[in-house]
């Protein structure tokens, strides 16, 4: 495949990995924003080439999990609505609101369907003139040009039926908040390469210079990581705090023009809260006033909804923020694994928590096992 | 019964089958057990299905015994595939080809098939005959017949256009043993083919996905490639068929059942460019994708040369490589380790459930 098997060339990988440790002087902490480069790196077996010298934290760019459980809640609810069709991607069906999920619902008799694109969803409302079809749109700034065109769609057309249920972030205000922890491990970002070719790098300038970290735009194969990781390392040697964008290939300085004016035509900045972390000054995308009736919260009343109950033990907020790995937490492997989860990192196709888990847990079970003699025994 | 199930059962009697006119369905009537029924069996199924015990329309089946020391196979599988249709197959040549390939994997020569239908109203019969042909094609063409049979239909709504249930009885030579405890630290694993043409198929076709390259079923009869492999190479340990679930939850099934752990090499995995695009497209594993006519083998390194040999001299097996091996477990501890393309190792984890396209 073009454009995908060069990017996975395994002595081109070597040889950046080998540059990386010739050229790193100490020891430094990367940061990669996205859950798809953290499933890259642990799948590919990216740290391990890169030893002790280099360590890779993950950041908080899974949209799964930091979809806040107030929002599952209510889709949740949308679907026991006798006329509702709740559509969704098909990795939203598995994640846990305070009652169950999607798939769960949908097992209920609730009319719960997967698309693939916005778009897909809002035909289906023009099909289904009797059904009041509901997108529960989620995601950064990469998924929102899509969304915001089915809703110029139903506009256009003066669909009545089309809803949306918006919990889209923004990727720049969590940056932002990770940076200016006191208790920051890491030197740089590896910022999502995807989000950069919708939004270009503006937003990242001002974070880099303020804080003095290199923030470089990586793609999403072992080579591009290992490259955005190079790129990094040269920096914080020379002491330098640059944007620069490793994904020339996709990511042009001014993103895609056309993309953002469809953005901000429908939607606009607005607080938001993320599971796991809390609300996020300007963190989130809300429909503008002009494409308020599509918003799917008006039908329910959200004070009817039961509280939303987040397990206590779930240390998702610190895995999101860089402060922990998760084989450090705690629960890890013992009180939360795949099929108990206390969070959505740990079912989430793009979770951290899901990655080391479902590439790493037999070193996580080794420590678990030596660190308790009696389970060694039995092993 | 309805008027428009008279008139469907009329259309029937008047001699619509065995090439039944656009518009004829199945009706309830075609349950009743007589009339209609017996005329869907005699004028539409028989003849698709028939050509073996089945056309003595006997309460049972009657085979030959086996030869002395011989055992029978028996076994049985039923089909929901969704759509009915789809590029290089359809759930009947599905049917047929998913109970011999069962049998196969035991080391059993296939002997009888049986069929079981269960039709919804308002299935089109043009459909089921369609359905009825490739299935009859398919047992034919393995020179297997379907020796007996049941058809059922249910209302409308509480089925899925059909349901087919096959059962498959097969005999296995005295001596042969095949079983995934043989499995032992030093086998190699064989693949015959490439991986999840069958399931980004049946995908591409349920989702209405058009794609630019075509992507067909392997759905294929293995028998023949099986006994070609095992005439050369009788140390085989274990047969399996990558079905549900693809080789990913095979290789983590036959690790759990000897107690073994099993290496895969990830840059000897064979996948087809089509199917890896629209895997790379829709965030999908190729590993965990079914497959319908591949297999695994199981077999002692010393042998290896020779089983590739053997199944490369098939139309089936001529992409035949060795993917991986088999190591003793790590503190009892059963498990799949993948050698990534860059030198590195990581575990295969299992999904929680089907496979679902991500979001970006």
């Amino acid at each position: 495949m073009r454009y995908v098997d060069e990017y996975r060339d395994a002595d081109r990988v070597r040889r950046l990995a080998d540059a990386v440790l010739a050229e790193a002087t100490r020891p430094v902490t990367l940061m990669e924003v996205c859950g798809g480069q953290t499933h890259t790196i642990l799948a590919s077996g990216i740290q391990q080439l890169l030893t002790e010298r280099v360590e890779l934290l993950h950041g908080p760019g899974c949209p799964i999990c930091v979809t806040p459980l107030e929002t599952l809640d209510l889709a949740l609810a949308l679907t026991e609505l006798p006329d509702v069709t709740v559509c969704s991607f098909g990795d939203m069906l598995r994640v846990p609101g305070s009652h169950g999920d999607l798939s769960a619902a949908r097992a209920r008799g609730g009319d719960v369907r997967v698309v693939y694109a916005p778009l897909d969803a809002a035909r289906l409302a023009a099909c289904e003139p009797d059904r009041r079809v509901v997108f529960l749109a989620v995601g950064f700034e990469t998924t929102v040009p899509a969304v915001a065109a089915a809703a110029r769609w139903a506009r256009d057309r003066g669909l009545c039926n089309f809803f949306l249920l918006v919990s889209h972030v923004r990727v720049p205000p969590a940056l932002e908040l990770i940076a200016s922890d006191p208790e920051r491990r890491i030197q740089a970002f590896l910022a999502a390469g995807h989000v950069c070719t919708v939004m270009g790098t503006a937003e990242y300038q001002p974070i880099a210079a303020t804080h003095d970290m290199p923030i470089v735009v990586t793609g999403f194969e072992p080579v591009d990581i290992l490259q955005g990781v190079l790129m990094a390392v040269r920096q914080i040697e020379r002491g330098e705090a640059q944007v620069s964008i490793q994904y020339r290939r996709a990511v042009r300085d001014e993103g895609n023009p056309a993309a953002r004016a469809l953005i901000d035509e429908v939607f606009e900045a607005t607080d938001r809260p993320w599971r796991g972390i809390g609300i996020i000054q300007q963190g989130g995308l809300g429909l503008r006033q002009e494409y308020a009736s599509l918003d799917a919260q008006q039908l329910i009343p959200t004070d009817a909804l039961p509280q939303p109950e987040e397990p206590e033990r779930c240390r998702a907020s610190e895995v999101l923020q860089g402060r922990m790995r998760p084989p450090e937490c705690p629960e890890f492997g013992r009180g939360c694994r795949p099929e108990q989860p206390l969070g959505a990192p740990m079912v989430s196709s793009e979770g951290a928590c899901a990655a080391y888990f479902a590439y790493r847990i037999g070193d996580v079970e080794d420590e678990i096992a030596s660190q308790d003699p009696a389970r060694e025994a039995q092993a | 019964m309805s008027a428009a199930d008279e008139a469907d059962a009329q259309a029937l009697l008047a001699g619509s089958c065995p090439a039944p006119a656009e518009g004829d369905r199945v009706t309830l009537a075609h349950g009743a057990g007589a009339g209609a029924s017996a005329r869907l069996f005699d004028e539409l199924l028989a003849p698709r299905l028939g050509g073996g015990p089945l056309d003595e329309r006997h309460d049972s089946a009657l085979l030959d015994a086996p030869e002395a020391g011989a055992r029978l196979a028996f076994t049985t599988d039923s089909f929901v595939v969704s759509p009915l249709e789809f590029p290089g197959g359809d759930i009947g040549s599905l049917a047929v080809h998913g109970t011999l390939n069962d049998l196969a994997m035991s080391g059993a020569r296939p002997r009888a098939l049986s069929c079981g239908l269960i039709l919804e109203e308002g299935l089109p019969l043009t459909t089921l005959a369609r359905i009825a042909e490739s299935m009859g094609a398919a047992a034919r063409t393995a020179g297997v017949p379907i020796a007996t049979g049941d058809t059922k239909v249910v209302e409308r709504g509480k089925g899925d256009g059909i349901f087919v249930n096959t059962s498959g009885v097969g005999v296995v030579s005295p001596g042969r043993e095949l079983h995934p405890k043989l499995v032992v630290p030093g086998d190699v694993l064989i693949l015959t083919g490439s991986l999840g043409c069958h399931g980004a198929a049946v995908l591409c076709a349920r989702e209405g996905l058009s794609f630019d390259a075509d992507i067909m079923s392997d759905s294929e009869p293995l028998p023949d490639l099986v006994e070609n492999l095992l005439e050369a190479v009788p140390e085989v340990h274990c047969l399996r068929d990558p079905t549900r679930g693809g080789l990913g939850a095979l290789v983590h099934e036959i690790a759990a059942a000897a107690g073994v752990e099993l290496r895969l090499e990830e840059a000897a995995l064979p996948v087809d460019a089509p199917v890896a695009s629209l895997c790379e497209i829709l965030g999908l594993d190729p590993l965990f994708l079914a497959c319908e006519g591949r297999f695994a083998a199981f077999v002692p390194e010393a042998h290896a040369g020779t089983a590739l040999a053997a199944l490369r001299s098939h139309p089936l097996g001529r992409a035949a490589r060795c993917v991986g091996r088999v190591e003793p477990s790590t503190r009892g501890r059963t498990r799949v380790v993948v050698e990534t393309r860059i030198g590195a190792t990581r575990l295969l984890p299992l999904p929680a459930g089907e496979p679902l396209p991500r979001i970006c």
